[in-house]
């Protein structure tokens, strides 16, 4: 027997709350009131007590992940009872937990107990039910359908255009003013085009309850199927399941396979069609009188990246007075460089970019001016003999500045791989805190995004930052003739606390000398 | 003492926070002096102090009679605790804590008597036990099973008023009324009802609302048989009593015309003697009276605060010192020799209570809304009736719950029903 806790709102109309940390593991005993982890919701960090005596037998979120009320965090058990001795071991595998957790709010939803929520004793257990967060969601169209009714405003032509309308929204309808999700859009579009109740309902089908023809239960008309009578629609279970997954009611895609079924393929383009619509940039714009046009503003919540990013960017903009110089640079040789290098057999399967040469230029040119490569502090200027290369790469999770440790030890193909692998991981959102601590100077590489130059920000703890733009070929003047070259334009911006004009001056002149002459780097 | 020094008068630390919440006169340039002397009958380590105005009113009180008041501080820490922790599990949608200010509510109300009248504010969860009524019912209301928990003519006290200072204006018109009746009664040539007074607390926060100041200017103006009872926790959520008020707020009765008293909050007999005066003087006509009582509030505002974020850590540590409870069993130590065993006694006297009181809160079952169409009106009433008639029709409108659990108990489907 066992009891899973799910996570409550602690606040005043708190949607979510970060897992903090876990203060207990599975096979730990519990008491009542013992704390098992510590939440962070948009108010505060909060710790959250156990309700019941017994066994963890599960921890079901991972920390450092941002649930929504009502996520099923926890499975605790009789004492009795061991991990791993859970009575569904469908959910003891590594099964997503996003989809366990859909799975058992579903079930809460319905007012049955989910598999792990077994009613300990009856009466007991109805006791034990959570009132806030992880009971039926506050919008009664999830919970219950009204019989139908055909409101008034909809009778006689009506109903028929606005049927019509439904059907076309999907593909032609207006985007929605914001879009917190695929399936909130989708919602959005319907009620715009009058499918939905109400602007403000949301259809009964998003919440995964609407019943399939087959599915054991009797279909239950909504308002809208009143309207138009909507094909049955055909279908293998496991696309039926996936559809109700992504909250897609399998009645408006079109079938391709045998009899009008509608395929995994059916699907899955009608899915890439509906990401589509909100995306365009011509459904971006919401005019005055755009029905249910209502905020036509988007508000996105400042947290995890954006937030540091903030901040970081905050606190090195207002403490350390920035200067910035730039150069024009003839970037001609370390194109042809680069080119070379390539080619090499040396060099066979490693990515090869002028990045790298600047990279390099930067590590020979701190040498000769390291006050560069420092840090700040009230009483000291902090010199570091090493160098822990920042590069600022746009992620997924947004802008990250990995730094490539002890890089003055690195040989030129070294170096390659690890600016490789560093771009690799960012891109990929993979970037461990580890590798974004500690960093001594940077480079932002703007150029890949076509712009000639702009004023870097100094990464907070460091004194200088390198803005490389974009190389292409400009007319240049070579013993009084102009002729084309490959020029590029080096930005960089230093704490005027530690580097004075003359320094930064120097050291930005010896970069650019090696993207000049790459070949100084023999020195 | 300047103004707005806080009882301690200790100085701020150079946290700008608690600069704020302690600051003196200097942040307000043009404040005028006020003397108000804050009544003490403890010191900080539990020991008698002189008093010749106040201290007459608990001479009577013997050890048994303090311990009583431990005994019920110590209650209601432990259901703020357990309250605190229900909302955590989801089992309430919210809670505001009143560890620290024990000492103000218990000893406030065992001042009233059986014929007074008590409207709280939402924070009086010691003032709500030491009335009778018991804690599962109180808690229904925090669980949204009940819109009120108790009724205000069995317990004499009014329902908790959520809205800011919405029951200051009630307990003065109720006062009022009091006074009206007496000379009805008079009038009548009846005999005189018995005395009787009404308590109403509010926080600092509310002393700010403007039906508060009218609700003043009243009961000065028609001699209301009322106490005014702030406790003046020195923080209104987030803002700090410096920026409530450049006064003490006792210094404010003078300007109605009529006496505030200072009591230290967190001094159980101070509290108890000056409510026992201020109610005589209110009984016998000579009210109002309001009293300030400076405490702090420990805990967050509610469950959804988080107080890190505006005050220091300084701060709270100053006043945790200051706990009530502390102080109250450092007297029954010292003075009365209480021994560690009827401490642990009572320690674990006060889990069981706990342990069955959580039971029952969580019995509780959300009232049936078709009930309340009924207790609207004493008699039968053809609006009501519509209205009844109305939500029966809308929830028949329901389809019937093929999903819903067939199998659960009669009062889980209950329970179901009404969260619909």
């Amino acid at each position: 027997m066992s009891e899973v806790f799910a996570l409550p709102d602690v606040g005043e109309g708190l949607t979510e709350a970060e897992i903090v940390s876990w203060k207990v593991g599975p096979g730990e005993k519990v008491v009542v009131d013992q704390v098992l982890l510590e939440i962070e919701t948009a108010k505060s960090l909060v710790e959250l007590p156990s309700p019941w005596d017994g066994t963890v037998l599960d921890l079901l979120v991972d920390e450092g992940r941002t649930v929504e009320v009502g996520t099923p965090l926890i499975v605790i058990g009789a004492d009795s009872e061991s991990p791993g001795n859970l009575p569904d071991p469908g959910y003891t595998g590594e099964a997503d937990a996003a989809s366990r957790a859909s799975t058992r709010s579903g079930d809460n939803q319905d007012g049955k107990a989910g598999s792990h929520q077994k009613q300990v004793e009856g009466e007991e257990a109805a006791s034990q039910q959570a009132l806030v967060g992880s009971g039926p969601k506050a919008d009664p169209v999830v919970r219950r359908r009204r019989q139908p009714t055909l409101p008034r405003r909809n009778q006689g032509a009506e109903p028929e255009r606005r049927a019509s309308q439904a059907h076309e929204a999907p593909r032609q309808g207006p985007g929605p003013a914001g879009r917190p999700s695929f399936g909130e859009g989708i919602a959005d579009l319907l009620s715009r085009a009058g499918l939905g109740q109400s602007a403000a309902e949301r259809p009964a089908w998003l919440g995964g309850r609407r019943q399939e023809a087959g599915g054991g239960a009797a279909p239950v008309p909504s308002t809208a199927d009143q309207e138009t009578p909507r094909r049955p629609a055909l279908a293998k279970p496991p696309v039926r399941k996936v559809a109700k997954e992504m909250g897609i009611d399998l009645a408006d895609v079109t079938g391709t396979g045998e009899s009008g079924q509608v395929t995994k393929r059916d699907l899955l383009a009608y899915a890439a069609h509906l990401r589509e619509i909100p995306d365009g940039p011509d459904s971006f714009w919401v005019s005055t009188n755009a029905p249910g046009a209502g905020d036509r503003t988007q508000r996105i919540p400042v947290k995890g990246v954006r937030k540091l990013t903030a901040q970081n960017m905050v606190k090195s903009a207002f403490t350390a007075p920035h200067v910035s110089i730039f150069v024009d640079v003839d970037a001609s040789r370390t194109m042809e460089f680069v080119k070379r290098l390539k080619e090499a057999d040396y060099f066979d399967g490693v990515k090869i970019t002028p990045l790298l040469i600047l990279a390099k230029a930067i590590i020979w040119a701190t040498a000769r001016n390291p006050q560069v490569n420092a840090t700040w502090t009230d009483s000291e200027i902090i010199i570091k003999r090493y160098m822990n290369l920042g590069i600022a790469a746009a992620t997924p999770r947004g802008l990250m500045v990995p730094n490539i440790k002890d890089a003055q030890d690195m040989s030129l193909r070294e170096l390659a791989v690890a600016l490789d692998n560093l771009t690799k991981t960012a891109r990929a959102g993979k970037t461990q805190p580890g590798d974004m601590q500690n960093g001594t100077i940077s480079i932002t590489n703007i150029g890949s995004l076509g712009i000639d130059i702009g004023t870097p920000i100094i990464n907070p703890g460091e004194v200088a930052i390198v803005a490389f733009g974009t190389i292409k070929q400009k007319p240049w003047v070579v013993d009084g003739e102009i002729i084309p070259r490959w020029i590029t334009t080096l930005g960089g911006s230093f704490d005027h606390r530690v580097v004075d004009g003359d320094l930064s001056a120097r050291f930005m002149a010896d970069v650019a000398k090696i993207l000049e002459e790459p070949a100084l780097l023999l020195d | 003492m300047t103004p707005t020094e806080n009882i301690s008068g200790e100085p701020g630390t150079a946290d700008p926070r608690d600069a704020r919440a302690t600051a003196g006169v200097g942040e307000h340039p043009a404040t005028v002096e006020c003397a108000l002397p804050v009544v003490r009958l403890l010191d900080q380590d539990g020991r008698r102090l002189q008093d010749d105005r106040f201290g007459p009113w608990v001479e009577d009180l013997d050890d048994d009679a303090v311990a009583q008041i431990y005994r019920s501080m110590l209650r209601s820490r432990r259901l703020d605790e357990m309250a605190t922790s229900l909302q955590r599990q989801g089992q309430m949608a919210l809670w505001p804590p009143l560890r620290g200010q024990e000492a103000a509510q218990v000893g406030s109300a065992r001042a009233v008597g059986e014929r007074d009248f008590v409207f709280p504010s939402y924070r009086e969860h010691a003032v709500i036990l030491e009335r009778g009524i018991p804690a599962g019912q109180m808690m229904s209301q925090f669980r949204g099973h009940k819109a009120s928990s108790w009724k205000p003519s069995e317990t004499r006290t009014h329902v908790y008023s959520l809205v800011l200072g919405s029951q200051v204006p009630h307990a003065v018109g109720y006062a009022m009324g009091i006074d009206q009746d007496r000379r009805l009664a008079e009038d009548a040539g009846e005999p005189a009802p018995a005395e009787e007074a009404v308590l109403v607390y509010f926080g600092d926060g509310s002393s700010t609302q403007g039906e508060v100041h009218e609700s003043m200017v009243f009961a000065a103006s028609y001699d209301a048989p009322v106490v005014f009872f702030v406790q003046n926790n020195q923080w209104a959520i987030s803002v700090p009593f410096s920026t409530q008020s450049r006064v003490p707020l006792a210094a404010r009765a003078a300007g109605y015309g009529f006496e505030g008293v200072r009591v230290d909050g967190n001094d159980p007999l101070a509290v108890l003697a000056v409510t026992r005066w201020a109610m005589a003087e209110a009984r016998q006509g000579r009210g109002p009276v309001m009293i300030e009582a400076e405490t702090f509030r420990l805990g967050a505002h509610t469950t959804a605060d988080d107080p890190t974020k505006y005050r220091s850590t300084a701060e709270e540590q100053r006043w945790a010192a200051r706990d009530p409870l502390l102080r109250t069993r450092a007297l029954l130590e010292g003075e009365y020799g209480v021994g560690q065993q009827w401490f642990d006694e009572l320690e674990e006297e006060t889990t069981a209570w706990i342990k069955s009181t959580r039971t029952e809160i969580l019995a509780g079952r959300p009232e049936d809304l078709e009930q309340r169409f009924d207790v609207a009106y004493a008699a039968e009433h053809p609006l009501v009736d519509e209205e009844r008639q109305w939500y029966l029709d809308y929830q028949s409108s329901f389809l019937p719950d093929h999903d819903e659990t067939p199998a659960g108990s009669a009062g889980h489907d209950a329970a179901q029903e009404d969260r619909a």
